[in-house]
């Protein structure tokens, strides 16, 4: 089937920065890292201890709770260090490129072959991290069935990479792959895609594959709109989702017959001084990427987008998850009587600010909270940009006060911290929106194993 | 200005944990935050938020009061000299409305700030900036010849009773303005629904023409009048009434300066336009109602007369949109402002008691808020709970 999706509630936040349509190749850095934290929930247990030779797609780390879903790496060269923190944490494993590009070679099945059979290919050739299960955003679960499977060819977050220029090209490739993963499900796969898509047509008429032409603002592109919209989760129910990286990720494992780490980000932000895409490694140390780009020193370097990004160091190296560098402007200063002023240079979803009279102007917008935390008191605010049908201030005040029922009832599972990211910017009380989420998912989480 | 920060940075010390001064550090930290914008930045979740806070919101519903204002000080100059025969010279009645008003001002302020200091200081929180609000709303809806200390009592007893005993800003259930209102009027109900008190001067008595009547367009209203006059016996225009030359709270009399504010609210979006046109469809409904059943001459008086009489505007735009004390759910919204206009009306018409319906019209509903907003989530629960079933079948 073919469908279109307009969304009206959200926002798109126009930041100064976006990437020119140039891609840079950059040469594999001397080091990675591989971050245990960025795969939410997992218990690493580490394989590859210090001074291990690995090649691309060699084991590293397993997690205790699914042995069978281990973690590969994506280099060949040496295990260096095992960082680690608090209580023996595993913060992440350091490994030194040797250059070689040794690699595991991988069997892959053909997509006829049983599912069980898929599902082994995914979790020992390191790809079934890539698969995230609603409800919770956590690494899917290998024993699950989902009754979906949503992935999202179109990011709206502020500054994200144009999929329709990224992938055009490999619609084979792609295609390709989405035979693999639809056969995880017995129900259907939906891709969400911008409106007039360059590659609309190479999925249509596919199997169980259904395409969404998506219009409107953030988080119009997020999957867990399209979840909303299309196949909303209830309780007891789970639904897989991709994203665009992700599936690439995939599609190129499955065509070289080893693990594919190659990754193309985009990197973006208004401390940089030529925007563009970069073609890089994942767990690659970005500090090659940035060498010479930033205009500003006082400024934060976020490995993801603006919304749901991690604060990253100079040296530290993409997130695993991660199809975007933004650098902006550290806010870390006073500014005189700055809630009286007319406020020409400040963006603002609301009309508090004579900014709005330029609805087209694109904004340099720094880390400051522009305001002190206060309890709740404007409402309307998150349901302006919240295109599910859930009542966003009422979830989180459900959280806040850790009442499981009346989250379970206020749909809790059909959310994650990404989706309620822009409660979090546009909110006047300054509510740390996505933190309460995350800690209502994880209540919900122990509640229900 | 760095200047005045380098000053800030010298004597903040004194002010933290340790310091000399730290009983005083919600002062000093209400003060500095007002001085400037603070320099934290995000730590978790996203980077970068909106340029809208707390402190921005409120200043613009504070200027939005401000045309009510400017007419208040006008209107009391202009009533003040039609009751002693003074000349209509523009600056004096400007003169005498600024002495009137401006003390009321300043004591409702040093009362709520100075509650409101104490209260962040125990409960070790930032100073709310809702009393910015709450402040300027207070004084605007007292009738002019309100004496001082009647204020502050009132004052007092709307931001410890009306908001900090359920917690501060944002978690009280009725709006703490119209509690002050309300205790006064229940408190001293011979003093605050007399024909004196709304004209400047005319407690005391002294200079006041002999006859001149102090009596408001509502309260003529509640005797079966619906020819209006003013304190010399004139006709009040209905012209004269939309202008708000007219006895009445300070601020509450000129629909048109009421309206500019609505106007400030509405483009900005600070004031839910949804609950303002609401409560004027509900007014409009009982006053039809009231007109086509009507049997004395108040229940004839046109429905449209009860929106430039009396604190309806004040209450639909000021009052009735206080976002913590009306629904917070959007079809809530609309449920909440229709019963606030229809049982206005009712009250005032048909309640001999309260010649005034919107103040208690909007007070009930902010005891009901919750509950209107209860049933709607319910309804959201509902959808979601169907659809469970529905799936399991």
């Amino acid at each position: 089937m073919e469908y279109k999706l307009k969304i009206r509630k959200g926002l798109n936040i126009r930041l100064k920065g976006e990437a020119s349509k140039k891609i840079k190749e950059i040469e594999a850095p001397d080091n990675f890292a591989i971050k245990p934290s960025d795969f939410h929930a997992i218990k690493p247990k580490v394989i590859a201890k210090p001074e291990t030779k690995l090649k691309i797609g060699s084991p590293v780390f397993f997690d205790k709770n699914n042995p069978e879903i281990v973690f590969v790496s994506p280099i060949s060269g040496t295990v260096t260090e095992i960082v680690r923190g608090e209580k023996r944490k595993i913060l992440q494993i350091n490994i030194k490129n040797d250059f070689k590009n040794d690699y595991e070679k991988l069997e892959v099945p053909a997509y006829t072959d049983s599912r069980e059979r898929i599902v082994e290919f995914f979790c020992k050739s390191g790809l079934w991290q890539f698969f995230k299960q609603r409800p919770y955003g956590i690494i899917a679960d290998t024993k699950l069935v989902p009754k979906s499977i949503f992935i999202s060819l179109y990011d709206t977050a502020p500054l994200a990479p144009d999929y329709d220029y990224l992938l055009d090209g490999k619609q084979k490739l792609l295609t390709n792959a989405l035979y693999y993963i639809s056969s995880l499900t017995n129900g259907n796969v939906y891709i969400g895609l911008r409106k007039d898509s360059k590659l609309l047509k190479a999925f249509v008429g596919i199997n169980n594959i259904n395409t969404i032409e998506i219009s409107g603002p953030h988080p119009a592109g997020n999957v867990g709109t399209l979840i909303n919209k299309f196949d909303p989760i209830n309780k007891d129910e789970t639904v897989f989702t991709l994203n665009a990286q992700d599936l690439l990720h995939i599609a190129n494992t499955i065509d070289k017959g080893y693990f594919s780490a190659e990754r193309t980000i985009v990197l973006s932000g208004s401390e940089v001084k030529e925007p563009k895409y970069i073609k890089t490694f994942l767990g690659a140390s970005v500090s090659n990427i940035i060498d010479g780009q930033i205009s500003n020193e006082n400024c934060r370097i976020i490995s993801g987008n603006v919304l749901t990004g991690t604060k990253i160091e100079k040296d530290g190296a993409l997130g695993f998850f991660e199809n975007q560098l933004c650098i902006i402007p550290e806010g870390n200063e006073y500014e005189m009587f700055g809630w009286l002023l007319p406020g020409l240079k400040k963006f603002s979803s609301s009309r508090l600010y004579f900014s709005f009279l330029t609805p087209n102007k694109k904004y340099t917008i720094n880390t400051n909270f522009h305001g002190g935390h206060r309890p709740f008191v404007m409402t309307g605010q998150y349901e302006k940009v919240c295109p599910f049908d859930i009542l966003p201030q009422h979830l989180i005040k459900a959280i806040i006060v850790k009442d499981i029922d009346k989250m379970e009832q206020l749909g809790i599972y059909e959310v994650i911290e990404e989706d309620l990211a822009l409660c979090e910017f546009v909110c006047t009380s300054k509510t740390e929106v996505q933190s309460i989420l995350h800690e209502g998912l994880e209540l919900m989480r122990e509640e229900m194993s | 200005m760095k200047f005045i920060r380098k000053q800030v940075d010298k004597i903040k010390p004194n002010f933290e944990k340790g310091g000399k001064l730290y009983f005083l550090h919600s002062f000093f930290d209400a003060v500095e935050t007002f001085l400037f914008v603070p320099n934290k930045v995000t730590q978790k979740g996203a980077h970068i938020r909106d340029a809208v806070d707390m402190k921005r919101t409120m200043i613009i519903v504070v200027m939005a009061m401000i045309p009510a204002f400017l007419f208040g000080v006008y209107n009391t100059g202009y009533q003040h000299a039609l009751a002693t025969g003074a000349a209509l010279d523009f600056w004096s009645m400007i003169g005498y409305g600024l002495i009137k008003i401006l003390p009321i001002f300043i004591v409702v302020y040093v009362v709520g700030l100075g509650i409101e200091i104490i209260f962040a200081q125990i409960r070790k929180h930032e100073v709310n900036e809702g009393f910015f609000v709450s402040g300027f709303l207070i004084p605007l809806i007292m009738p002019v010849d309100v004496p001082l200390w009647m204020v502050a009592v009132a004052t007092a007893f709307a931001v410890i009773f009306g908001k900090e005993v359920f917690g501060g800003s944002g978690m009280n259930i009725l709006n703490p303005a119209l509690t002050a209102r309300a205790f006064l009027f229940f408190a001293y109900p011979a003093f605050m629904s007399g024909d004196k008190v709304w004209i400047g001067g005319m407690l005391k008595g002294e200079g006041i023409i002999d006859g001149f009547s102090g009596a408001t367009p509502m309260a003529q209203a509640a005797e079966g009048s619906t020819q209006f006059v003013n304190g010399a016996g004139n006709a009040l225009s209905n012209w004269d009434m939309f202008l708000g030359i007219m006895p009445g709270s300070i601020g509450e009399t000129s629909t048109l300066a009421i309206l500019l504010g609505a106007v400030l609210l509405i483009a900005t979006g600070v004031g839910s336009l949804r609950i303002m046109i609401s409560v004027l469809a509900g007014g409009a409904l009982m006053g039809i109602i009231l007109n086509l059943f009507a049997i004395n001459p108040y229940m004839e008086l046109p429905w449209w007369n009860h929106f430039i009489i009396g604190g309806f505007a004040f209450g639909m735009v000021f009052m009735a949109t206080d976002p913590v004390t009306a629904s917070q759910t959007a079809k809530g919204k609309i449920i909440y402002g229709v019963l606030i206009g229809m049982l206005a009306i009712l009250f005032r018409v048909l309640n001999p008691a309260f010649p005034e319906g919107m103040m208690l019209a909007i007070l009930l509903m902010n005891v009901f808020a919750p509950l209107i907003d209860y049933y709607v989530v319910q309804g959201n629960i509902n959808k979601r709970m169907k659809r469970f079933k529905h799936a399991k079948a």
